[in-house]
């Protein structure tokens, strides 16, 4: 594989050997020293036009536990300010050396283009509303760290639809990996269509939220809502939040999760976040060791490589 | 010789074509309880003493050896470890590296004796990338290599403490060793 884009470019096979990988990284990151040399001498760029802070310093601290060089792009510091083209940009960037190219854009569609410009192996760590594979496969990965499996789970996911490209990853990952995904929003921030989505939708929490094996509460993006698509912050709490109440109708097994970062008081009261079924902090550790395993997948296994024989 | 390689990976990946037999259960049985007496004789006692088995060859071995030392050592418990050692290695973007399993070493490894165990001793690459993982552990007192076949055709300046059977080999046959004992063979078509 040489870039990963989107969930479906790994499908069902690829969702369970990064989380093969990532048990093993997972371990790395435990140690006294968390660093193996397995990428020595590669260089990963992080390119965000976009702000982002635990994306960004994830993928760091995963590219230097496999000790390769880390760059950092941002914005605001750069030539982009003076006029620089996008492809300007990236090609300046590869004209360094670069192994990998980790993207987030504002628009969909971003790392395909840059893709098809470059040698170098592209990662995209979120473009627009469209896709945000690495998040997917660390929501994966916790879910299956706690529960052994996917498959039959009942997993919902709450909150601004539309706008979420967390939400559009993690919908193709949970169901290749055979969970129910059950879609909790107002019609307003569902998308105009959910044609071929392998989801069910409901408009009311409470009459499934004592049902599920996980709830995935999604941020109010009040930074990309253009128009009023919700009367107010607080009717939506009353309607969609993870209140103390909703927290004591979630069963006992149950599962907390947020990408982060919350809104608390909106989406997720305190009381839910430091719930002992919330394991939204264990997402985040684990996104650095999911992110080793995508990295050392592209740049290092070699593994659609042919090996030379008589030589091991 | 990786599991995963040789059921994943063509050219050398492919099926196990048997030939000869040079070691049967019996005389691996034999050798586990020599080799488990010198180490107890090389380090006067098992004071110290811990055993790591590579992934994934070498850890039924340690297991083996960890036994056999109970038994002979007045039921002492020698802690028992494995390591992985894909991260380690100097070929990787060569040829595919996938890590086997998770390491796991549950035990401080600063001031221990540390024996080194695996099946089949070949480039002495495996072992060079082992020593290198080891240093991210602990800084043990000592480091031993114990292995069951040494077959020879080292790239590296390596050489085993404690063996089971030198066997001499051709680049291009493969030593297998199970429960049942070691057989030389080749790799004979590809995988279907």
């Amino acid at each position: 594989m040489k870039h990963l884009l989107s969930v479906d470019d790994l499908g069902a096979d690829g969702i369970n050997e990064v989380m093969r990988l990532s048990d093993s990284f997972v371990e790395v990151s435990e140690r006294a020293i968390p660093k193996v040399p397995a990428l020595r001498g590669k260089t990963v760029v992080s390119l965000f036009y976009e702000d982002s802070t635990r994306t960004r310093l994830s993928f760091e601290t995963a590219a230097k536990r496999l000790s390769a060089d880390t760059m950092t792009f941002s914005v605001s510091s750069s030539s982009v300010n003076k006029g620089e083209s996008l492809r300007d940009t990236v090609e300046t960037i590869e004209a360094m050396g670069i192994d990998a190219v980790v993207v987030r854009h504002k628009s969909s569609g971003v790392p395909w283009r840059i893709a098809s410009w470059v040698k170098a192996s592209v990662i995209n760590a979120g473009d627009g509303w469209h896709q945000h594979p690495t998040q997917a496969l660390l929501d994966c990965y916790t879910i299956r760290s706690r529960k052994g499996d996917l498959g039959g789970l009942r997993i919902a996911i709450v909150g601004d639809i539309m706008h979420s490209r967390v939400a559009r990853s993690d919908v193709d990952a949970f169901a290749a990996l055979g969970a129910d995904v059950l879609l909790v929003a107002p019609p307003t921030l569902l998308p105009a269509s959910l044609d071929g989505w392998p989801v069910k939708v409901t408009h009311s929490l409470d009459e499934v939220i004592g049902d599920l094996d996980v709830i995935y509460l999604l941020r109010i993006q009040r930074e990309r809502m253009s128009e009023a698509l919700l009367p107010s912050l607080r009717e939506y709490r009353a309607m969609y939040g993870l209140t103390a109440e909703r927290l004591r109708a979630l069963r006992r097994d149950a599962l907390v999760m947020h990408p982060g970062p919350m809104n608390r008081g909106v989406e997720i009261d305190a009381e839910a976040a430091e719930d002992e079924r919330s394991v939204i902090t264990a997402q985040v550790s684990n996104g650095v060791a999911v992110r080793m395993a995508v990295l050392y997948l592209l740049l290092g296994s070699g593994a659609d490589l042919v090996a030379p024989v008589g030589e091991l | 010789m990786a599991e995963r390689e040789r059921t994943v990976l063509p050219p050398r990946g492919g099926i196990f074509v048997p030939r000869t037999q040079v070691m049967d259960a019996a005389d691996l049985r034999r050798a586990v309880t020599r080799i488990a007496h010198e180490i107890v004789e090389r380090n006067h006692g098992l004071d110290g003493v811990a055993l790591i088995g590579l992934q994934t060859g070498g850890v039924p071995l340690a297991g083996r050896l960890r036994d056999a030392l109970r038994t002979i050592g007045d039921g002492a418990e020698v802690p028992l470890g494995s390591l992985d050692v894909a991260f380690y290695r100097d070929d990787i973007g060569l040829r595919p590296v996938l890590p086997e399993a998770v390491t796991d070493i549950p035990f401080d490894l600063t001031g221990r004796t540390v024996v080194l165990v695996d099946d089949v001793l070949y480039t002495g690459r495996t072992v060079r990338a082992a020593l290198n993982a080891l240093n991210d552990y602990g800084r043990p007192r000592a480091v031993q290599l114990a292995v069951m076949i040494d077959r020879g055709h080292r790239q590296l300046p390596i050489r085993p403490d404690f063996v089971g059977k030198n066997v001499p080999t051709r680049f291009d046959e493969q030593v297998d060793v199970t429960a049942d004992g070691v057989t030389i063979g080749e790799i004979g078509g590809s995988q279907p």
